[in-house]
């Protein structure tokens, strides 16, 4: 099932449909392809779209009130459950929340999926293992859907697409936990990193920290979205060229409203001076926010599916004929989930 | 017991004040001051705007700009001098605290190091000659917490349980502008319950008998932990030039009160409190570890220290003889070292001495043959010359002979002629 990108800015131009549904065709050498568009829009508006996003960084980095900015709305863990403990739980958890939210008649199902304990124990050896777990387990999920005989219309996607790394905004450099975390998922998910509470830096820390962020992202090999060898074609290179120029977004995040010059703004005010969520001079939130979802979202998912949903599912089954040639034919039937 | 007498006149013992201040001041102050945290929590820098100095600059950048695999400690003095009064001040830096991926036991070093302080205190105490006693011991732990918002990590938690007996722990949050004013007072009440609940015994400021200085104190306990902000740059704020730091939005000043609680924390750390602070970690931490080693030297029996230092239990008058003894014992072995090394040196000498007399009779010999061989050289020279001398006389003879019968055979011609 083929979802449209960014659906509210590319409505074809009402003057052909006006040709077309006005009379008989004037003109002979107009045949109809692109009204396919419409169709499958229409189709879109109809089914929705799905988008799973996961948040890891260690807590107090502000993770919750991005995604409740991102979307507008209180999708946080935090903010629907309402005996939310405060207390850091001693072992990684997986908390998944969905919402459906509704923008100009689409309708879009929304997963926010925490992980609280990320990072925060004394410990942190193998502290990601539950969250790559959980990753494979979607997509082992979604194989065994697919390789059903009696397959349902439209699987549901639990796959994660996006995978939101919250830095610390140390204006140092990178943490081994961070290196680590990173190169091994980079492998399984699309991951984005973001400077977390990135008003404690300044501009000028702000752009030294990037840099080394980056470097040291290049030393490692750690190839995080728009992934360079994933770019389709030279238009493609050249928006994400400058995206990857970006990254990581330094992002403030807010779900407070102020006045500031008439205008009621998402913004964070301390003593000297009111941070503006949404003003690039003051942050990235908004550049995140476009890649995220008014631009790349498409992307992001068709990456998912095509590229790492694939890689699973050629060495799962792979794994599956060996097991099988072993035991001399007969069929495995217990599939474990495994871990890169 | 002593009972308050009023005095008639003016004794003058009311400058005894003066005199220790002008003592202490010739004398000057040491204080040593250690930073822990996460590296990347403004440790550096907040050092810097403390005391006004750029302990870590460009030229001598600060441990945080390269993560360490192992947490080491580090110290750096300085010597600041202010009015006349001059400071030592040591800062011990703590890099790679909290940073690697398995942090259990990053304190151990950090303990490691105010214990071994401890020791060498008590060892230059111990002395009997202890006329200079460095003071190295760590006056003040300032423990930085990261600016979640939501309260302490376990690690934050474990390092205070372990450190609160041993050294005076202040607590402060870093990076301070990062929340906003309601933020932060949620996390400090946040922080102080969960201090509370783990029975944490941070640094707590005495109380005094002056109304003055109570309020004061009420103060600065109100604002614990104290929120602050560092700075290494100078900005220019309504004509005023402030240390600060400049965003788009506005400029977060560290010394202004409103912003954040640095002014506080530099007032009682330097300007009220540290005197305090040396004399609790004096008659508190200090007197706990010297009790503590003590006490397990004397159960044991065995002085397990003895490696290391003259620990003992005995009185002074014994400690005295026993470091005579020691003493002496040390001069003797350095004497027989000596005479040692003396020896050697002599057989050395000595071994030289027969090497070239062994040279110089091979060189004696040497000559001495050849003086033989020219001797024999030059004796057959003399009989061959000799022998020839022999042959030519004999010829001489011959010829003379010849000579002679010739001459007298002329002679006898002319004489038969005549006739």
């Amino acid at each position: 099932v083929l979802d449209l990108a960014a659906v509210p800015d590319t409505v074809v131009s009402p003057a052909v449909y006006g040709e077309k549904t006005g009379g008989p065709v004037l003109d002979f050498s107009y045949v109809g392809i692109d009204a396919i568009l419409e169709q499958m829009r229409r189709k879109a508006m109809k089914q929705g779209f799905e988008l799973n996003i996961m948040v890891v960084g260690q807590s107090g980095l502000g993770k919750s009130t991005l995604m409740n900015t991102l979307f507008k709305s209180k999708v946080s863990r935090k903010s629907v459950l309402a005996t939310a403990q405060e207390k850091i739980p001693k072992t990684v958890e997986i908390k998944s929340i969905s919402h459906d939210i509704e923008e100009k008649g689409v309708r879009m199902k929304l997963t926010v999926i925490d992980t609280p304990g990320f990072g925060d124990q004394i410990n942190n050896e193998n502290c990601w293992q539950p969250i790559m777990k959980f990753i494979n387990d979607q997509y082992e999920a979604y194989l065994q859907e697919e390789i059903n005989i009696n397959r349902k219309k439209r699987i549901p996607d639990s796959r994660v697409h996006c995978c939101i790394y919250f830095i610390p905004p140390t204006g140092h450099c990178l943490r081994p936990l961070d290196v680590e975390f990173m190169r091994r998922l980079s492998k399984v998910v699309n991951i984005v990193p973001v400077i977390a509470k990135a008003d404690t830096l300044t501009l000028e820390e702000r752009d030294f920290f990037k840099q080394k962020i980056r470097e040291e992202l290049r030393a490692n090999g750690i190839d995080v979205y728009p992934q360079k060898e994933f770019d389709e074609d030279a238009e493609d290179r050249m928006i994400n060229e400058k995206i990857r120029e970006m990254i990581p977004f330094a992002v403030v995040g807010s779900d407070q409203e102020y006045q500031v010059n008439g205008r009621r703004l998402l913004g964070r005010k301390t003593k000297w001076g009111t941070i503006e969520v949404e003003n690039i001079a003051h942050c990235e939130f908004a550049y995140l926010r476009d890649l995220l979802i008014r631009t790349h979202m498409q992307n992001i998912k068709d990456i998912t599916s095509s590229i790492h949903y694939e890689m699973y599912r050629v060495r799962r089954l792979n794994e599956n004929n060996t097991t099988v040639a072993h035991a001399n034919g007969v069929p495995e039937h217990h599939l474990t989930a495994h871990e890169m | 017991m002593a009972q308050q007498k009023n005095l008639d006149g003016y004794v003058g013992f009311a400058s005894l004040p003066n005199q220790v201040y002008r003592k202490s001041v010739k004398r000057g102050f040491e204080f040593t001051l250690m930073v822990v945290g996460e590296s990347g929590l403004g440790k550096s820098t907040l050092i810097n705007s403390l005391f006004l100095t750029d302990l870590y600059s460009a030229e001598y950048p600060g441990p945080s700009h390269r993560i360490k695999k192992t947490v080491q400690v580090e110290q750096s003095k300085v010597l600041i001098k202010e009015g006349g009064v001059q400071l030592l001040l040591t800062i011990v830096d703590t890099p790679g605290f909290g940073d690697a991926v398995d942090n259990s036991n990053c304190w151990q070093p950090i303990i490691d190091h105010i214990d071994s302080k401890f020791e060498d205190y008590l060892n230059s105490e111990s002395r009997v000659n202890r006329r200079q006693m460095p003071d190295s011991r760590i006056h003040c732990c300032l423990y930085f917490i990261a600016p979640s918002g939501h309260g302490l990590k376990p690690l934050d938690i474990e390092f205070m349980k372990r450190l609160h007996e041993k050294v005076n722990v202040i607590p402060m949050i870093a990076k301070a502008d990062t929340l906003t004013p309601e933020e932060c007072q949620q996390f400090k009440k946040q922080i102080m319950r969960e201090i509370q609940e783990h029975k944490i015994k941070i640094y707590e400021f005495p109380e005094t008998d002056d109304e003055e200085e109570n309020r004061l104190v009420k103060k600065i306990k109100d604002k614990l932990p104290l929120a602050v902000v560092g700075s290494n740059t100078i900005i220019e704020v309504n004509g005023k030039r402030v240390r600060g730091r400049q965003y788009p939005w506005g400029v977060a000043e560290v010394e202004n009160s409103d912003h954040c609680d640095f002014t506080i924390l530099r007032d009682m750390l330097i300007r009220t409190h540290m005197q305090d602070l040396k004399d609790v970690t004096n008659n508190v931490h200090y007197e706990n570890y010297r009790s503590r080693k003590l006490a397990a030297v004397t159960y044991n029996g065995v002085d397990n220290n003895k490696a290391k230092g003259q620990l003992s239990t005995k009185s002074p008058l014994a400690q005295m003889e026993e470091e005579r003894r020691e003493h002496v014992a040390k001069m003797k072995k350095m004497e027989m070292e000596m005479e040692q090394v003396f020896e050697m040196k002599v057989k050395e000498k000595v071994q030289k001495l027969k090497d070239s007399e062994a040279e110089l009779q091979r060189r004696h010999e040497q000559m001495k043959k050849n003086l033989e061989a020219q001797h024999k050289e030059l004796e057959e020279k003399r009989r061959v010359f000799e022998e020839e001398r022999v042959n030519w006389e004999t010829q001489q003879r011959l010829e003379q002979q010849k000579l002679e019968a010739s001459r007298t055979l002329d002679k006898n011609k002319k004489k038969g002629k005549i006739f």
